[in-house]
Parts: structure tokens; C-alpha cells; sequence
């Protein structure tokens, strides 16, 4: 069981990083400190053109030599714009590893496919490279995560600094895997960073055919394997997001059964294509989007959205709530009015009905 | 001359105090174990193969057949079976004919596996409380769904919609992931085969014809039939091809593989030869290779052929025995046009084998399943073809991780048997079978009762379909997609590390 909130300002207005360290704060009975985590997005507006890559190195005196093989991998496509150290605030958690960052940029030739391009780089680095994890690597956006309580993940990365419009955060009670930083959310590939309570019983299936289309898993936790599963279905297949959720958290055949003749159609088509992406057991997950999302009716989201989705018998918890232009989604009620006492709505989403909240 | 008898395998005895000489035995016996003298039935016990439907049928519980303990010099190497095959093949200079599945003791992979399910983490989901789907389609699926969208007025507004443009293939749906395996009319009993026609239409899937033909009395129920094509072709026209569910092209067998049939002319009946199209009394031969079929493109094309036949609405299977490079082999299959590959391990049943190859040459279905499976992704085309696994599988048990090593589905054969009777005495080839299963014999073929045998068939895949719910709900999964492949679930106990690696699967602690 883990505790996991998120937030978006519909008008993209630009909120501190602390405000979801304190959201999380109060979740705290949901993790046991050996997890927490934060992604932002919108915070490099001066890079927002730039992949603003995350990266563990292991913490040993020749970390330099890590720091040059990465980059070696990226120098063949491109070039680093800016590297450093992550500012962190030092003695508040034992530094395992030193978080890096890098702001990249492809060469020309490589635009078109930059994003495919820069999915194959994070699993290169991730497999090949040793003492080198990836764990962000989007556009303007940035994850935080370490082995630790909420609050001193937040203190330690210095998230006060940074001002971002949409957040998500999760404190981690691990259950399937030891507590390490890779194993903490959110989970990141490419502008997809997921959120996750619950256990995926159908992890062995997702992993194996996520990784039949090159992905590679590699954190050995199940999160990992829906940010994946997003990127293939939404982005590679463009997958109408509706019909991707609901490959994700498939309708039940006799509801199925008793559609209209075309709607079942599709249905049965996404079970039977689909199926091994079908996410199975008890889970609640938010997930920041990529752009260029196609929706049912067409319209394709030039932002990042977010999006709450809960398995198809609910067996983990998920609210939503709203207070003019933010929007909440969360594990608990209680997290939500510790950062906005007064709502507008509260709702409950039904079992496998994707919330989806998009930018004005 | 030199005496060449073997000791009798059982030994027959029956209690004289309760026997009342009604005769029973005598009657129901087909292999002549009991003869009536006087007031005394007289037993050969040598004839004896423990079929026990004396046993069962002797209304004083009279009859007892036990292991013949007559003893042998015990020698490691020179087993009991070994000096009886030697004797026996002196005396004819043939080949050892046998039944049923291999019956060597190579290790059970399914008894080396064992289930995970949900403690505190995850809550098991309960099936008797929540949906648990098993529903399974077989048949080519597409790498991925394609829409577009068109524009329509909806009450003088326009929209815009999303339509599916990807065109999916015909598919089987399958209520369970067990089906029944391919037992020809011929090696089978009509009555055998209606039971099992009728049970699979009452359980939502699909029996195999075997490759002898479709008798018409099965015609109603070809809506849930898979026609085989192997290599006598017979029984093959365009209608059969038609009428069936789907086709599937035999290439080889597990308990036979690399080498074709073999059913004797005394089986061959007026009935059998009109739905094999052969002569009466006639052997009915299936060659080793299909004469049309020298290389993988052959086998495309005659797949293709057959989709041709059907105007593209059947799915069509290809079944080939689990052997060393069965990957590569289904590798080349899952690149035509065929729908399914049905592997048959080495363990699969037969009504007739020579016992050389029964007992030597193949490899374990748990295996192969891996290995096919495995490499099937690697090449990116898993999801895009069924795989079918067969060849002792006994139990929900050993569905349940044949799926999960990445089977989309089973075929069931010889535990179909046992439904309708058999008690696995390995003698089907004689012809003679004393519970009307593999026989012609009219009088033995009435001893099955079609609707009574149907019922037990169809409680055997409900049974194993409830408890393969029990399962599912115990590691939290409620659709089986989400077991196919799922190694994760599966750990091996007491195996090595070559086992495991071939299995895909880690090891119990791990
Ligand atoms: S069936 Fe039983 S009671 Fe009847 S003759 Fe045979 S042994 Fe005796
Ligand atoms: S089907 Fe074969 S093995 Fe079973 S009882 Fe009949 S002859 Fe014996």
C-alpha cells in the first residue's frame, strides 16, 4: 500500500514544489520511509526545449567515469547543453547516490525521431552502463525521488526551489521489491511519469511485452512497466487515450457482450490486441502525460495533462477534487484538504473510469 | 523349439466364496481373460492388460488383478523391459507397437513447478464474489489497432469519431482455455466422439475431428470441431474443410514424432472407410511427411491453400511434435498465415505407437512451451499468433502453468479418456477396447453411453475451469491474458539451473 496524490493548474499557473511535499507529508502511514518521490513539470522553463535527464550515479570516487560513459552515449546523437550535480541539501539523507542531471539537445537529423531515439538511450544507459540509472527524461519536467520519508526527500532535493504546474507525488510502502532510489516514484519515460499504489499481478506478462517492443525493464518493480505501457500504447500506436485506458483496465466481456454492435467491436478488438498490456490486480495510479495525446473525438492535447485510473474492481483507492483552476487526484481526502482545506467537489471516480484532466 | 512366454504382467484372481457364476466377467471381457467351465470361470491371466472393467462391472466385487510379482533377477541395466521387449521381438521380428504416452521416467516438469498467490500485499480477488475471466481467443492477432477518425452530424452538430480501421482476423473464442485434443474416428469410437462433440458445445469450446474424417453424425456439432488435415488426407474435401470451426494441419505427433500413422484394415469399418474415404478393411496409412510439404514455404503455401478453401473465414493451425529446434520450427510457422501453433510434447497419448519412438524421441511440453514462447518474442510476433500446448497435460493444475509459461491454450486428450472410461491400459491399437472407446466393435461401442459420457467429459472441463477461477482469484488476477506468460507466478522446486533457464523461471526463495 502506498499513499500518492497529484496535482494540475488547469491555467498552467506555477506552483512550489513544497506544497506537494506537505500533500505527501500526510500520507505518511501509507509508506515506511523507504520511498518517496516527486516529479514537476514545468520546471526548466530556461531548458524547455532541452531532455532534462535524471540520472543515479553510484556513489564512489570514480563517479566521473560513470558521469563520461553517459555521456559518451549521448555524444552520438547529440549534445549536452549543461550537466551538474543535482542541488541537493546535504547530511539529510545518506547519499547512496549522487543525483546528475543533463540538458540535451538532438542533432538536426535526428529530430523526427528524437523521442523513440531518446527511449532506446535511457535503456542503453540503463542496461549497459553500470552504476548509471535514468529516472527522468522528459522535456521541462523533473523527477525527485530517494530511500526516505516524504519530507526529506522534498528537503533533501531542495523542492522549494523549483515551480512547476503540475506535480505528483508518492511515499512508498515497498512490498514486492527492497526499498532502493530506482525502486521510488514516480516512474518516468519520456514526458510519462507514473504514480502507483498497488501491486501489478500481471507484471510477468506487461514486462514481456512491453520489452517484445525493445523497452527494458530494469528498476525490478512493477510501476516501471506502466509508464512503458503508456509510451507504446499512446504514444507509439496512438491509441485514442480512451481506448488505451481501457486496454489498461479492460471492460469486463459481459459488459462487453452487451454493447451496441460497433462499440463492441472495438472492445473485443482491444482485449484481444491488447490484452497482455492489461494491468491486473489491486492498483490506483496517476500518471503526468505526454503530449499529443489523440482523444475518441479526435482533438489531439498539445500539453501535459493528467490522468487518475484505478483497476477495473477498484480494489485500491482514488479521489478526485477541484478547486477552481486545480485539480486534485489522490489515495485519500485527507491529503487533499492539507494543501486546499476548502473544495469545490469531491468525487469518487468508478472502477476503471479514467479521470482525465486536460489544460484550458 | 525355445519357449518364449513372458510372465503375465497382472495376475487375476477372483473369490470363489463371492463369485455366483452369473458370467459377467466372461461377457464383458474382450480380451478372453475368462472363459466359463462348469461351474468354474477360468482365467489367462496372461491376456490380462488391468483395463478393469471386469473389476468394476462384477456385481460381488469378486475380482481382484494385481501386479504379477513372479520374479525376475533384478539387474540395473538389464531391466525387466527390457529382456521382455528383447524376448518378444526375437519371436517376431517386428517393431514394438505401444499406446498412450511416453512412459519413460523423465522428470515431470509440472511436478517441479509450483503457484504463487496473494498474502497481505495484494488481496486475492474471490471468484465466487467477482468476475474471473477465462475467456481466450485463438487466432492471429494484429501488432497493434489502427483507427481513424471520420466526421459525423449528430443532431446538426458535427463530430468528429474514432473507428476502428484495423480489420481483426476470424478468431475461436473460447469460453476456457481447454480444448479437446485430436482423436480420430477411426482410432475412437463413434460414440466417443459424439460425447466429446456434445460436451465441448455445452462448455463454449472446441474438440479436435483427429485426422480420420468427420463421421455426418458429428456434422451438428462442427461448429465447435477443428478439422485436422494430416498427411493421408483423409476424409479431406471442401466441405469438411468448411464446415469445421477451423482447420488444423497435422504435421507431427509427440508421441510419434517424425513418423506418420498407422490405423489396422480391422478397424476400417463400412462407417470408417466412407469418412476416411478409403476402402473398407483396408489399413488406413499416414505417410511420415506430408507428400506435398518438403520445406517451411510448402507448409505456407499449403496453409495458404486451405485459407483459400475457405474464402479466408477459418483460422488455420499447424501442430508439429516438440522437438529439439521446435522454437525455430515455430518461429517459420508463426511467419505464414497460419493462425496457431499447436505443440505436442513428448508425453502426448496415442492409440498407437511403435514404442521406440514413444519412449525416445521428443522433449517435454513445459519445455518446449518455454522455448517457443521465449523465442516467439524475441522475433516481436508472440502476440500476433495462439499458441496451443498439448501432451500430458493432467490437471487445472498443469493448465494453469502451461498458460502462465506462455500457452494461450491446451488440448486435453488422454484425461478425456479417463472421463469416458479409460483406465489408461495402453492396448487401443488392438482394436479391442472393453469400454467402447478405441473399437469398431458394434457390441463394445454400445457399452458407451453418449449422454452419460458427454456429462462426465463436460463436468471434467467445468471442474478444471472452476478451479482454474480458484487459482487466478488466489494470485489476484482476474483475467487469464494477464496469467499468459506470466513466468513471474511460477517457481521451480528442485530444479537445476540448466532446468530453470530453459523454463524461464526462477526458483523457489527467489
Ligand atoms: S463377474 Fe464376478 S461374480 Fe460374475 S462370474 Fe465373473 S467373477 Fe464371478
Ligand atoms: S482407450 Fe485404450 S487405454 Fe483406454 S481402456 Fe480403451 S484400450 Fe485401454
Amino acid at each position: 500500500m502506498c499513499g500518492i496524490i497529484g496535482f494540475i493548474s488547469r491555467k498552467k499557473r506555477m506552483i512550489k514544489g513544497d506544497k506537494i511535499a506537505i500533500a505527501l507529508d500526510s500520507l505518511k502511514e501509507r509508506g515506511n520511509g523507504q520511498g518517496s518521490g516527486y516529479v514537476g513539470y514545468g520546471i526548466y522553463p530556461d531548458y524547455a526545449d532541452c531532455y532534462a535527464l535524471h540520472v543515479f550515479l553510484r556513489n564512489t570516487p570514480t563517479y566521473h567515469k560513470i558521469i563520461d560513459r553517459v555521456k559518451s552515449i549521448l555524444g552520438l546523437y547529440g549534445v549536452v547543453v549543461k550537466d551538474e550535480e543535482i542541488p541537493v541539501k546535504e547530511g539529510v539523507l545518506k547519499k547512496e547516490f549522487i543525483p546528475w542531471r543533463f540538458f540535451y539537445r538532438f542533432h538536426d537529423s535526428y529530430r523526427d525521431m528524437e523521442n523513440d531515439l531518446m527511449v532506446n538511450i535511457v535503456m542503453e544507459i540503463n542496461d549497459k552502463v553500470d552504476g548509471a540509472f535514468v529516472f527522468s527524461s522528459g522535456k521541462n519536467l523533473g523527477v525527485f525521488k530517494a530511500t526516505g520519508w516524504p519530507m526529506e526527500v522534498a528537503e533533501f532535493y531542495r523542492l522549494e526551489e523549483y515551480e512547476g504546474y503540475m506535480w505528483l507525488g508518492h511515499a512508498r510502502y515497498p512490498t514486492n521489491t527492497r526499498g532502493w532510489w530506482g525502486g521510488a516514484h514516480p516512474f518516468n519515460i519520456l514526458n510519462w511519469s507514473v504514480v502507483h499504489n498497488g501491486e501489478i499481478t500481471s507484471y510477468g506478462t506487461n514486462k514481456r511485452y512491453v520489452e517484445s517492443f525493445g523497452y527494458k525493464c530494469r528498476m525490478y518493480t512493477d510501476t516501471e512497466v506502466v509508464a512503458y505501457i503508456f509510451d507504446l500504447l499512446i504514444r507509439k500506436h496512438r491509441l485514442p487515450v480512451e481506448y488505451a485506458l481501457s486496454a489498461m483496465a479492460p471492460k469486463f466481456w459481459d459488459e462487453i457482450d452487451r454493447m451496441e454492435e460497433e462499440e463492441r467491436r472495438i472492445h473485443e478488438a482491444i482485449r484481444i490486441t491488447y490484452g497482455p498490456a492489461a494491468l491486473n490486480g489491486p492498483f490506483a495510479i496517476i500518471v503526468g502525460t505526454h503530449e499529443g495525446m489523440v482523444f475518441m473525438n479526435g482533438e489531439i492535447e498539445e500539453n501535459n495533462t493528467l490522468i487518475g485510473l484505478t483497476d477495473r474492481v477498484k480494489l485500491r483507492p482514488l479521489v478526485a477534487a477541484e478547486k477552481d483552476d486545480l485539480v486534485f487526484v489522490s489515495s485519500e481526502e485527507a491529503a487533499i484538504r492539507r494543501i486546499c482545506p476548502d473544495l469545490d467537489k469531491v468525487e469518487m471516480p468508478d472502477a476503471g473510469t479514467p479521470i482525465i484532466v486536460r489544460l484550458e | 523349439m525355445i519357449p518364449s512366454a513372458v510372465p503375465p504382467k497382472f495376475k487375476v484372481e477372483i473369490d470363489r466364496e463371492k463369485c455366483m457364476l452369473c458370467g459377467r466377467c466372461v461377457e464383458e471381457c474382450s480380451w478372453g481373460v475368462y472363459r466359463k467351465e462348469r461351474d468354474r470361470i477360468v482365467i489367462y491371466s496372461n491376456r490380462c492388460g488391468a483395463c478393469q472393467r471386469c473389476v468394476v462391472m462384477c456385481p460381488r466385487d469378486a475380482i481382484t488383478v494385481i501386479e504379477n510379482t513372479t520374479c525376475w533377477r533384478s539387474h540395473p541395466l538389464w531391466t525387466i523391459e527390457v529382456r521382455e521387449d528383447i524376448i518378444n521381438q526375437s519371436k517376431t521380428g517386428r517393431v514394438l507397437l505401444s499406446a498412450t504416452g511416453n512412459a519413460k521416467e523423465y522428470p515431470i516438469y509440472f511436478d517441479h513447478i509450483v503457484l504463487d498467490a496473494c498474502q497481505v500485499t495484494n488481496p486475492p480477488i474471490d471468484p465466487l464474489r467477482e468476475p474471473m475471466e477465462l475467456r481466450t481467443y485463438i487466432g492471429k492477432k494484429p501488432k497493434k489497432l489502427e483507427f481513424e477518425f471520420v466526421e459525423e452530424e449528430v443532431e446538426g452538430k458535427k463530430i468528429k469519431r474514432a473507428k476502428l480501421k484495423t480489420k481483426i482476423a476470424p478468431n475461436l473464442k473460447l469460453e476456457t482455455p481447454i480444448m479437446i485434443a485430436h482423436m480420430s474416428y477411426g482410432a475412437l469410437s463413434l460414440n466417443a466422439h459424439l460425447a466429446m462433440a456434445k460436451a465441448v458445445k455445452e462448455c463454449g469450446t472446441y474438440m479436435g475431428s483427429g485426422e480420420g474424417g468427420l463421421h455426418r453424425a458429428l456434422y451438428p456439432y462442427a461448429d465447435h470441431i477443428i478439422t485436422q488435415v494430416a498427411s493421408g488426407r483423409f476424409g479431406v474435401d471442401v466441405d469438411y474443410l468448411n464446415i469445421g470451426a477451423a482447420i488444423e494441419i497435422k504435421i507431427g505427433q509427440g508421441a510419434k514424432p517424425g513418423i506418420g500413422g498407422h490405423l489396422p484394415g480391422e478397424k476400417v469399418t463400412a462407417e470408417v472407410s466412407m469418412t476416411r474415404m478409403i476402402p473398407e478393411g483396408t489399413d488406413a496409412i499416414s505417410p511420415a511427411p506430408h507428400h506435398d510439404i518438403y520445406s517451411i514455404e510448402d507448409l505456407a503455401q499449403l496453409v495458404r491453400s486451405l485459407k483459400e478453401a475457405t474464402r479466408w473465414k477459418k483460422p488455420v493451425f499447424v501442430k508439429i511434435a516438440a522437438v529439439h529446434n521446435v522454437a525455430a520450427i515455430a518461429n517459420g510457422i508463426a511467419t505464414s498465415d497460419a493462425d496457431a501453433v499447436v505443440i505436442d510434447g513428448f508425453r502426448g497419448g496415442t492409440g498407437a505407437a511403435p514404442k521406440v519412438f514413444r519412449d525416445h524421441v521428443g522433449i517435454p511440453i513445459e519445455i518446449a512451451i518455454a522455448a517457443v514462447d521465449e523465442r516467439l518474442r524475441e522475433e516481436g510476433v508472440r502476440n500476433e499468433i495462439s499458441i496451443i500446448a498439448s501432451g500430458g497435460i493432467r490437471s487445472s493444475a498443469d493448465v494453469f502453468k502451461a498458460i502462465a509459461l506462455g500457452a494461450d491454450a491446451v488440448y486435453i486428450g488422454t484425461a478425456v479418456l479417463i472421463a469416458l472410461g479409460c483406465r489408461v491400459c495402453g492396448r487401443c491399437y488392438t482394436g479391442q477396447c472393453a469400454w467402447g472407446i478405441a473399437t469398431q466393435k458394434p457390441e463394445l461401442v454400445n457399452r458407451l453411453d453418449v449422454e452419460e459420457g458427454a456429462r462426465r467429459v463436460a463436468n471434467l472441463i467445468k471442474a478444471w475451469t472452476l478451479e482454474l477461477k480458484e487459482l487466478l482469484g488466489a494470485a489476484g488476477i482476474n483475467a487469464i491474458e494477464s496469467l499468459r506468460g506470466n513466468r513471474d507466478r511460477l517457481r521451480g522446486v528442485g530444479l537445476n539451473e540448466v532446468e530453470l533457464k530453459a523454463l524461464g523461471i526462477k526458483h523457489a526463495g527467489f
